[in-house]
């Protein structure tokens, strides 16, 4: 996971597309979500704030 | 030896290629193995099979590399999304999930594939990325004759480019110049196929051959409406009229009026004049363009040679409108020049520029396709035993003598010999073979052996040395390519009833000495057969030609419509059965239908997904 993040960072500094980054942060929060949800001892809490 | 593998999927076609010291082992595409049209799941099987054929485990790989950057494609998901906000949001909905939990992830759920090759396998860094364009434009150049080329991709999309330029010199290869999406000239003709009726990715080449039977009347229409076509031959499309830059359809209302008819559901509705036209016209534009750009890269960069790949190069017909108007010297065409040919790309790419290796040898290293799998004679026998089949070993003059001799006489043949073909066409590995000069063997074959549309043309396999005095073409076509018209001595002028023939009725018109080869347009899509690229098929075409003085067979490939073509003995066996074949030469075995158990045949028409 962390050599995934540090790819991805590499990644958007040499593209600089600083426009979706926003986005970005958004969809990293729901992706954190989608994996926490599954299986996972906190997808209760989760549904609950849903 | 350095061995790079080359990994092509998650889109449509995956594939898998192989090469060593630079050298072109093994490919192939895994719909072959898995028996799934454009099979685009993870190429387990084609993995599997390079690695056999290269005799090395996956962990003693030095790189493999992916034919595309995942996180350049999500940048352009995210953007595109975007721009075009709040519209897509559906679309967006529903790719995101699978992105975030898998596809941003490529590297490690590749690894963990890759995995399951070779327990041993515990380098992660050993995979690499190539960029789409990239790998088609490698996959175009280097293995091409030429030491010095203009290389143009054209195809739907990649991550953002959809068209490119790039400049080969020796081992380099240098992008100069990208059309971006959503401007491309592979989703504009899949549009096309989509309002025809037709499956998107794979009914392309039904908008083709739909084409000569209508005539061109919307093409200023589309010129005019939906395309900015610049007189260098970049395009700008108008996006009004489609819908697939985020919508989960190609066209949209828009594109329906234009034209004045909605999407045709192949369920229910039948082809028509209308349809014909259609296809007639974005054919024209196809061709219009793709002349254009060469054009203006002819005159610009003063290089007489012209490499092409990505899925329009494909289109055969604009194919030998360029040799036709002699735009470039030379022209080389990857066979698998759709995403399949990625695989190779990637790999070869990886090799020249990374590793910087010099590329000394110039001729056509892709080994006349002939990249996949071989089954040896003893192999055969047990399995054709297995399969209770009732079959006969013949020496070589015999085997030669005895096909040709049934082919003179209207039989068809499945012929499976050496390796397969990589890429989309069959090259007389795992062909089906007839006699062209029979009137009824196009809708014979159509209707009865390819349960298919009758419409559908099929193409000549011709002795090189024969070409030029039955086609009118002195080109090398070894990767059937080319279209070319047949020559005018051998055609028959339509009478002026003929000609007043539409549509599909102008099938019924004996077009020349060939005509089961003969378009309506009196056009062939023309594969040349050589010695020393497959001597077996070679031998039997001029055998043909002694016993009936014609050096051309049908060839059309060894399935059945919605069926990926037959990679093994026991595929062969079943299409063999489930079709009106005659007969079925594997190797040095020959299998007459006549002497075929009857509880054998299978029913074979509904067996595979319409494409």
């Amino acid at each position: 996971m962390f050599s995934f993040i540090k790819e991805f960072l590499v990644f958007l500094k040499e593209r600089k597309k600083f426009i979706l980054w926003p986005i970005i942060t958004v969809l990293a929060l729901c992706g954190i979500l989608i994996i926490l949800s599954e299986g996972s001892v906190v997808a209760p809490f989760i549904y609950s704030i849903f | 030896m350095n061995s790079i593998l080359g990994i092509s999927a998650f889109y449509h076609d995956s594939a898998a290629a192989l090469i060593q010291d630079g050298k072109i082992i093994a490919a192939a595409q895994e719909e072959r193995f898995s028996r799934k049209k454009h099979d685009a799941r993870y190429p387990r099987n084609a993995v599997e099979y390079v690695l056999k054929e290269g005799n090395i485990k996956l962990n003693d790989l030095d790189q493999i590399v992916f034919f595309e950057k995942p996180f350049l494609k999500f940048e352009r998901l995210l953007e595109t999304y975007l721009a075009f906000a709040p519209r897509g949001f559906k679309s967006f909905s529903m790719s995101m999930p699978i992105w975030l939990r898998e596809k941003l992830f490529q590297k490690k759920f590749l690894f963990d594939k890759l995995k399951s090759h070779d327990h041993n396998f515990n380098n992660i860094d050993k995979i690499k990325f190539s960029e789409h364009h990239f790998s088609h434009a490698a996959s175009a150049f280097f293995p091409s004759p030429f030491e010095e080329a203009v290389v143009l991709t054209l195809d739907g999309v990649g991550e953002w480019a959809t068209t490119t330029v790039a400049i080969g010199r020796g081992n380099e290869l240098k992008m100069i110049r990208e059309i971006f999406f959503p401007h491309s000239l592979g989703l504009l003709y899949s549009a096309f196929t989509y309002y025809t009726g037709f499956k998107v990715n794979s009914g392309e080449y039904k908008v083709m051959g739909l084409a000569p039977y209508g005539r061109p009347k919307y093409k200023d229409l589309i010129i005019d409406k939906i395309l900015d076509l610049k007189q260098d031959g970049t395009f700008k499309l108008n996006m009004d009229y489609f819908n697939y830059a985020t919508g989960l359809t190609m066209t949209n209302k828009k594109f329906s009026d234009l034209f004045g008819q909605p999407v045709r559901d192949p369920k229910k509705d039948k082809l028509t004049q209308f349809h014909m036209d259609i296809a007639a016209s974005i054919q024209s534009v196809t061709e219009e363009i793709v002349i254009k750009i060469t054009k203006s890269l002819s005159k610009e960069f003063k290089i007489k040679n012209l490499c092409l790949a990505g899925g329009v190069a494909l289109n055969c017909v604009a194919n030998g409108k360029i040799l036709k108007e002699k735009i470039f010297e030379n022209v080389w065409i990857q066979p698998a020049a759709g995403d399949a040919g990625g695989s190779l790309g990637a790999a070869l790419g990886y090799w020249y520029k990374e590793l910087k290796k010099p590329r000394n040898l110039l001729i056509d290293q892709m080994k006349g396709s002939y990249l996949g799998p071989k089954f040896e004679n003893d192999e055969i026998s047990i399995l054709l035993k297995s399969l209770k089949a009732n079959y006969k070993k013949l020496s070589y003059e015999e085997l030669i003598n005895v096909t040709a001799k049934n082919l003179a006489n209207n039989k068809t043949v499945g012929w499976f010999q050496g390796r397969m073909e990589f890429g989309p066409r069959a090259l007389g590995g795992r062909s089906i073979l007839a006699d062209p000069r029979s009137e009824k063997m196009q809708k014979e074959l159509n209707l009865k052996i390819k349960f298919r549309e009758s419409f559908r043309p099929f193409a000549p396999s011709v002795l090189r040395e024969d070409l030029s005095t039955w086609f009118d073409l002195n080109y090398d076509s070894p990767y059937m390519l080319l279209v070319a018209d047949v020559k005018k001595e051998k055609q028959i002028k339509m009478s002026e009833s003929d000609q007043r023939l539409f549509g599909i009725d102008k099938l019924n018109v004996k077009r020349s000495t060939v005509p089961a080869i003969t378009h309506v347009d009196y056009s062939a899509r023309i594969q040349t057969v050589h010695k020393d690229t497959n001597p077996r098929y070679y031998d039997l075409i001029n055998e043909f030609k002694k016993i009936t003085d014609c050096p051309v067979l049908v060839n059309t490939s060894f399935n059945v419509r919605g069926e990926p073509i037959v990679c093994s003995v026991e595929d062969a066996f079943n299409c063999f059965m489930g079709t009106n074949l005659d007969i079925l030469v594997i190797e040095d075995f020959v299998l007459l239908k006549s002497e075929q158990d009857p509880s054998l045949l299978k029913d074979y028409r509904n067996k595979f997904e319409l494409d």
